[in-house]
């Protein structure tokens, strides 16, 4: 358990010429790099790489067509996920594979017990793992239930798991997805402490900030192939994003700052929105907030603070308890809150934050998921007495939706679920601007999509600015916010803490804004 | 995780039922050899019996109408997310519905108004029965699988309540409701053929019913993949949160499956009621309720599939009845084992095989790429 494990020069994990080909599709080809013993090593590459792949390869869930692994130095035959974690591999995944009406330590246990009787076998587990989280700094609560961990906990637990059975070398898939900054900025200190430990750890990930801050040496795959290994040092995010996406790309603010008419009569204007949780927590806790014609308004806040409650509200998805709003010269309030049938007819729409549970109907095919919401409209009614559909109209709307907005493949009788993330939202965006809505709400626009598909969104939501439509942007990306955003409002505790002009935004400011604590509004049971 | 599962179209929908419909066979075969029978003999008295002759195949069909209605009213619950097990209840209502109707106008209506008013309080009966479970699903988070199952409990003991006290004429010994008006009836299929001259046209009880189980087949297709409201529907099965998200109310949603879904299942009863029997019996539905639900798992919930599926049932029970008959020593109790045997393969276990499938179609894509 010492760094002199690494003082031969071997590397942890050596790939040498790995291909991998489902059917067609060659999703592995010839992949070589090696992974210095206790460094940080990031791969990145856009969905579709073939960096998932290489680790199930690694991790012996798929086998490699062709290639050799080399694991400290020995020549590795990885077969099975069991021969893996013999080998000191621990992989982690991006979504936990954890039981939740688990005791954590439970969960630890599951499929390692030490001895028949369990009581005895749990207080060795325990032993073990106290001893275990003394010297990594993973603080988990063993007797907890896992389904009521916070998800930054769950998480710890897994990697607590993974070092439990042995493993020395840590594979991280997107393991930042789930977690808000600060539980980001925990995890890091963590890795960082393992790291100094001598474990070697591989992240994969597509958010270029972390690699620079956490990697010590990085590969870039595309297509299946790698493109570069550097160390950290040599290389720059620019520099990795262009060589992700294979051309130069650029994420910041663009075009010239734009004007907003203050005067205008808004389009949508709520007032007093309050709503409280399935557990009588407040999840808006009386906010405000007017959108002009013509500009993105951003919401900023850590994730969990109101923001996905304020859209579904907003959308007409929820009815608040107390409030009103004005949408599209209708007058609502809360004991007769708007529907979202009724919010699209007011040419309201809305990009849900979580594209697979509300955005689409994943066993649909394309076409039919590009018309959800919009169904009923009377152009795709058919005979008899207007109760059939128009399908041939919605398949070649489909058809254009996926040429403008570059969805691909362009198949719109393929399942929307064989779509990446990135095209899915491309398919999704396509919908709700179809019908040139007025006021558009759009939750984490670019979660889970690739950088050259964020590019491609962010300048579709200026276009519909420029157009002159109210666009409220509710983003757990600061970055994202900073780039687009003309006005940020920062919700906190379902409160909105601040409202700033963009000229006025640093990212300390609105850093501040976010972990506001002590207030005295936030007395009034926000759970800790 | 495991590798991805892809088959091709032609695999999934026709090869893959052909094996599963093969091993069950050949699984049968074993029982049959194992009691001593020649498997040969009885597969071979079981395809005469169903499929030989025109007595035969008339039965078969009779049998597969009834399993077309109860398989169609599974697989169009399925597609709203729900489990209607309550078929066997729903059916049972319908019977009652066309009974009641044809008992109390089947004197004073003509048959061009007399059936169609049957099978319109059939549907309704058999809606009546599953929109309450439908309800106290949407509204009250009752599970229909348990509420329609109860339902099926009440559904029999209402009908035998209501033959014994109420519908039995005076005087009669048996459990029955008295005989409807001819213009009540369905007509079979023999007495229309006689009566355009085909004289020796075998007599079964095959019947109109038919007919309009077939047409419930396109409207049922129609609905679900053509029209909006079918749009709807599957949004709800499919994604229950999207829906609400595109302003669809999957409440009523539930109540609509479950009222189509107990429509189909009570046209059982018309089949039955108004196209064999005549008058109104106890425990007609027999099990067919919940053969529709293997019919609707076997067809892919898909009216095409459910017809197929249909027919191989009534293969089997047509043929099964006729085996009891011509093989000595084959009791009624092994046809029902070789039944359950092809439903268990073909139906239950029918993905089984399908992995197996899957790395044959990739190893020859690769072969012939590679």
């Amino acid at each position: 358990m010492t760094a002199s494990s690494s003082g031969t020069n071997s590397p942890a994990v050596r790939l040498r010429r790995i291909s991998k080909r489902f059917g067609a599709v060659q999703a592995n080809r010839e992949v070589s790099f090696d992974v210095a013993a206790g460094s940080v090593h990031g791969i990145v590459g856009e969905n579709g790489a073939g960096k998932s792949t290489l680790m199930s390869i690694l991790y012996g869930y798929y086998h490699a067509d062709a290639g050799e692994i080399e694991v400290m130095g020995q020549p590795a035959r990885i077969a099975n996920a069991q021969q893996a974690m013999a080998l000191g591999l621990g992989m982690v995944h991006q979504h936990f594979m954890l039981v939740d009406s688990l005791s954590a330590l439970d969960n630890v246990m599951l499929g390692a017990e030490p001895g028949f009787f369990l009581t005895r076998a749990k207080q060795r587990v325990r032993e073990r793992l106290e001893a275990l989280m003394q010297q990594t700094g993973l603080h988990v609560r063993l007797d907890a239930e896992v389904g009521s961990l916070p998800v930054g906990e769950m998480q710890r637990l897994e990697i607590l798991k993974t070092l439990y059975r042995g493993a020395r070398i840590l594979i991280l898939d997107e393991p930042t997805a789930v977690l808000t900054p600060q539980e980001t900025e925990q995890l890091f200190g963590t890795l960082r402490g393992l790291k100094a430990q001598g474990c070697t750890i591989l992240l994969i990930t597509h958010k270029l900030k972390e690699v620079m801050a956490l990697c010590d040496a990085v590969t870039v795959m595309r297509a299946g192939q790698v493109v570069q290994t550097t160390p950290i040092a040599e290389t720059s995010e620019a520099a990795l994003a262009e060589a992700m996406v294979g051309r130069k790309v650029s994420l910041g603010r663009t075009g010239a700052e734009h004007k907003t008419d203050a005067a205008a009569a808004p389009l949508l204007e709520a007032r007093g929105l309050r709503l409280r949780n399935r557990l009588g927590v407040p999840a808006l806790a009386g906010v405000d907030l007017r959108l002009l014609p013509g500009e993105i308004v951003g919401v900023a806040g850590v994730s969990g603070n109101g923001q996905s409650e304020l859209l579904e509200v907003l959308a007409g998805m929820r009815a608040p308890d107390q409030g009103r709003l004005s949408l599209g010269g209708r007058e609502f309030e809360a004991g007769a809150w708007l529907d979202p049938a009724l919010a699209r007819a007011l040419r309201l729409a809305h990009v849900p934050e979580d594209r697979h549970l509300h955005g689409m109907v994943l066993n649909f095919p394309a076409w039919e998921s590009a018309v959800l919401g919009y169904q009923d409209l009377d152009v795709y009614r058919a005979a008899p007495l207007g109760l059939g559909l128009k399908q041939g109209l919605m398949r070649e709307q489909t058809a254009g939706m996926m040429e403008r907005f570059d969805v691909r493949p362009r198949q719109p009788e393929l399942r929307s679920s064989k779509f990446s993330g990135g095209n899915q939202q491309k398919l999704i965006m396509a919908r709700e601007l179809a019908q040139a809505p007025r006021v558009l709400l759009v939750g984490q626009p670019t979660r889970g999509v690739d950088i050259g598909a964020i590019e491609f969104i962010h300048a579709q939501l200026r276009g519909l600015r420029d157009a002159g439509c109210a666009v409220l942007l509710v983003s757990s990306e600061l970055d994202e916010i900073l780039a687009l955003a003309d006005r940020v409002l920062v919700m906190n505790a379902g409160h909105v803490t601040g409202e700033l002009p963009i000229a006025e935004c640093t990212e300390t400011r609105l850093g501040l804004l976010m972990a506001a604590q002590g207030r005295a509004q936030e007395q009034e049971g926000h759970p800790a | 995780m495991s590798q991805p599962l892809a088959l091709p179209r032609w695999m999934d929908l026709g090869l893959l039922p052909a094996w599963n419909l093969l091993v069950a066979i050949a699984v049968s075969g074993l029982v049959v050899l194992a009691i001593g029978a020649s498997p040969a003999q009885v597969f071979w008295a079981l395809l005469q019996g169903a499929l030989g002759s025109g007595r035969g195949l008339g039965y078969t069909l009779y049998y597969a109408t009834t399993f077309i209605f109860s398989g169609l009213a599974v697989a169009v619950a399925i597609h709203a997310g729900l489990f209607n097990i309550g078929g066997e209840g729903q059916a049972s209502l319908g019977g009652l519905g066309a009974a009641l109707v044809s008992l109390w106008l089947g004197h004073s209506l003509p048959a061009v108004l007399m059936l169609p008013l049957a099978v319109l309080a059939a549907a309704l009966f058999g809606m009546a029965w599953a929109v309450v479970p439908g309800y106290l699903q949407a509204w009250r988070g009752s599970h229909v699988v348990i509420t329609t199952i109860m339902f099926n409990f009440l559904a029999a003991s209402l009908n035998s309540y209501l033959l014994v006290n109420w519908l039995r004429p005076a005087g009669s010994m048996s459990v029955e409701s008295a005989e409807f008006a001819d213009s009540a009836r369905m007509p079979a299929l023999h007495q229309l053929m006689q009566s355009w001259g085909f004289e020796d046209w075998p007599s079964s009880p095959l019947n109109l019913s038919l007919l309009l189980a077939l047409l419930a087949c396109v409207a049922v297709y129609w609905f679900l993949w053509k029209s909006s409201a079918g749009y709807a529907l599957r949004a709800v099965g499919a994604n229950p949160q999207a829906a609400h998200y595109a302003g669809i109310r999957p409440r009523w949603q539930i109540l609509l499956a479950m009222g189509l879904s107990g429509a189909l299942a009570g046209l059982v009863g018309v089949n039955e009621i108004s196209g064999v029997q005549g008058k109104l019996t106890l425990d007609f539905v027999a099990g067919a309720g919940f053969t529709g639900i293997a019919v609707s798992l076997m067809g892919r919930n898909h009216p095409l599939g459910i017809v197929l599926a249909s027919l191989l049932f009534g293969v089997l029970y047509q043929g099964g009845v006729e085996v009891s008959f011509d093989v000595p020593g084959f009791s009624r109790d092994m046809v029902v084992t070789v039944q359950g045997l092809i439903v268990l393969f073909a139906g239950a276990m029918a993905m089984v095989s399908a992995p197996a499938f899957a790395r044959l179609y990739a190893w020859t894509q690769e072969r012939r790429h590679g």
